[in-house]
């Protein structure tokens, strides 16, 4: 499915300093009934975000007021476990852009990237110096530069590169997916499936 | 140049190289299920697109089934109409279905194996991230995306970057009471939940060897849970006798050819791994989980530790307090209120006779509720064929029937909040049996031996 181009990004962002954050927290099963993509952001952290009668958790980051922003920033390994994508879906749903984090898990990383959610991985301690910069303005504004490869603290100016391949780069600037690409492929695809291999 | 079992398969898939980019694969086998092919079905038909070679697809049923009278219409309005939607799709692009109460239907890395289509030098994918089940035959098997879904069936290959070889060796012999599942989760403790992020695994040594098909699939299985695309172990003897015929497996004159091919999928004896790790059988005991990643699990005879440097301490007492349990307690005959048998981990037919063997001649506990789900149907048959059902009836036990049940809780099996359960499937996340379960993963010994006595206990003390 083809989404919005990237290019540059200023936003607030909403801290959730956990590590470990697995897709079913995320996204938990119950609500991957859906046969269409739409409507998961309403279930995004859903059993952290309200107890089991409904009512939202006050304390919850996603549920206090003063953090908004399409930036997430989220404690180590974010995104372990299930390969469901409903995950990156949930997040993108509820209006987030980027991920930030010191270390992502592989599928989900793919994920984002499948669906234009920019994953961004940095150092720890500048993952630190992001999570205390919200924590003493709610308000702070990062940029997210995609063609230099940069996330910047706007405020002091710091920054950090990030990576991101050139083949994914582009699809991101210019809203391809992975299937634009595949589907000019299809003559040498077909050599292989009609290749034996034994 | 010298190519480790990974690089052969891997390399004899690749149609493209992108600079600076992934690699374009070739997919020869793609599992679909209920849950995560929909919406891909929908890209499909928004690009006006028809499933390339729908021949090599195949589609079960089994994430969010009911495991009780399976022969009626499905209660859950939305999960009725996901499989009605699945089976919708399979028609349309000439997929074949095998839906509730098809003899072949089951948990979809159950089934692959036990028909002959996961084979040796394949590349096998499903929006699943299981699928590294498949890599005991030496395939490369990983879950993808929704999205990757899609390419596979318009175009039967993904986009992938070349993930980094790790190896892992297991040598000497294992001791009694130690299963394959015990040997995962000992590795995935010493790696943690991430260790092997970035990495496709090669399993080594005289253990693996050792090891049943079955139980090499529970290993592999695992792979995900240290975070490892998935794992793979290079095909022996004991694949090719598995293999043989099975309804999808290579026939006469192509069975030879397959079988010589086969036999040169071995890493080269000087290949190179970007990491390397050597336990020794011995040193394993039989686990269990105590937090909420696969990766916090201890012996079962030891006590909760402290939280080490590597984990934010935050984090380390948000897990302690949502199972409500403190550092230094010990995990022995702690009272358990739910026994899981099942999933694609440890669900198969020696799974059940494993934890037959432990409850044979002995009663349930009452405080147990004790779920017993196969993973297919063929699973089913055999635990009738060979009198396994009689031990378990005699025992008090009931039996189910297949599905993932209450390994993701998306049917009714819903673990209750803040109840304890003894669970041989492969999360212990924040909610994964049911809001608010509290899951300890364990082997089928384990699990048997805390369904006779209603606390967790030691196998090894019950025999
Ligand atoms: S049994 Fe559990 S892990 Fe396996 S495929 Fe089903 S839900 Fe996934």
């Amino acid at each position: 499915m083809a989404y919005d181009k990237f290019k540059i990004l200023n936003s607030s962002a909403v801290p959730l300093n956990i590590d470990n954050v697995d897709t079913d927290q995320i996204i938990p099963a119950r609500f991957l009934k859906a046969t269409e993509r739409i409507g998961f952001g309403d279930n995004l952290f859903r059993d952290w975000r309200y107890k089991s009668d409904g009512s939202p958790v006050e304390s919850f980051p996603l549920n206090n007021k003063k953090y908004t922003g399409k930036i997430l920033v989220a404690g180590k390994n974010f995104g372990c476990g299930s390969s469901r994508e409903h995950a990156v879906w949930a997040i993108y749903d509820k209006g987030f852009r980027v991920v930030v984090s010191s270390f992502f898990a592989d599928i989900f990383k793919n994920n984002c990237l499948n669906i234009g959610v920019l994953p961004i991985q940095v150092t720890e301690s500048f993952l630190l110096e992001i999570f205390s910069r919200i924590e003493k303005d709610p308000d702070s504004v990062f940029e997210v530069n995609l063609e230099n490869q940069e996330f910047i603290i706007a405020e002091s100016g710091k920054k950090e590169k990030f990576k991101i391949s050139v083949y994914k780069k582009s699809n991101m600037s210019n809203g391809f997916d992975d299937i634009d690409y595949l589907l000019n492929k299809k003559k040498e695809i077909s050599k292989f499936a009609n290749k034996s291999r034994y | 140049m010298t190519k480790t079992l990974f690089d052969k398969v891997w390399d004899s898939h690749v149609i493209e190289k992108i600079n600076d980019g992934p690699d374009v694969l070739f997919i020869d086998r793609h599992f679909i299920h209920e849950v995560t092919s929909p919406v891909a079905f929908v890209g499909l038909k928004n690009r006006n697109l028809k499933v390339l070679y729908p021949e090599r697809t195949f589609a079960t049923a089994d994430h969010n089934t009911p495991t009780i009278n399976q022969h009626l219409p499905i209660k859950d309005r939305l999960s009725a109409i996901q499989v009605k939607t699945l089976e919708k799709n399979c028609n349309e692009h000439n997929i074949d279905f095998w839906g509730l109460g098809h003899k072949k239907n089951g948990i979809v890395h159950v089934i692959g194996p036990e028909n002959g289509i996961t084979q040796p030098g394949l590349t096998i994918v499903c929006g699943d991230s299981h699928t590294s089940t498949h890599g005991a035959f030496g395939a490369i098997a990983f879950g993808i995306g929704t999205s990757e879904v899609e390419m596979v069936f318009a175009c039967q290959s993904i986009m992938q970057q070349k993930p980094m070889k790790m190896r892992i060796n297991v040598n000497g012999k294992l001791n009694d009471y130690v299963t394959p599942k015990d040997v995962a989760i000992f590795i995935i403790s010493k790696l943690s939940s991430s260790g092997a992020t970035g990495y496709f695994v090669e399993y080594s040594g005289d253990v693996f060897e050792e090891m049943s098909m079955e139980g090499r699939m529970t290993v592999c299985n695992l792979s995900i849970e240290m975070g490892a695309r998935g794992g793979m172990i290079a095909p022996d003897k004991k694949t090719f006798e598995y293999i043989k015929g099975r309804e999808y497996a290579p026939k006469d004159e192509e069975w030879d050819k397959a079988v010589s091919y086969w036999s040169s999928l071995k890493t080269d004896k000087d290949a190179i791994f970007d990491k390397e790790y050597n336990f020794k059988g011995e040193e394993i005991e039989p686990m269990i989980t105590y937090g909420t990643n696969p990766g916090m699990a201890i012996p079962i005879s030891k006590s909760i530790p402290s939280s080490k440097k590597s984990d934010s301490k935050l984090s380390y007492q948000k897990a302690l307090d949502y199972m409500g349990f403190n550092e230094g307690d010990k995990m022995i005959g702690k009272k358990i209120d739910y026994v899981f048998l099942g999933s694609c981990t440890n669900g198969r037919i020696e799974d059940f006779r494993t934890f037959a063997s432990i409850i044979k001649g002995k009663r349930k506990a009452n405080n147990v509720d004790a779920w017993l789900v196969p993973g297919s149907h063929k699973v089913l048959k055999s635990i009738k064929d060979e009198g396994i059902l009689e031990t378990l009836t005699e025992s008090g036990f009931k039996l189910r029937e297949p599905g993932c049940s209450a390994c993701l809780a998306m049917n009714d099996d819903k673990i209750p909040k803040g109840k304890y359960a003894v669970s041989t499937t492969n999360r212990n996340f924040e909610g994964r049996q049911g809001p608010g379960a509290r899951t300890l993963l364990a082997s089928p010994l384990v699990a048997a031996a805390t369904a006779i006595t209603g606390q967790i206990t030691d196998p090894r003390e019950i025999i």
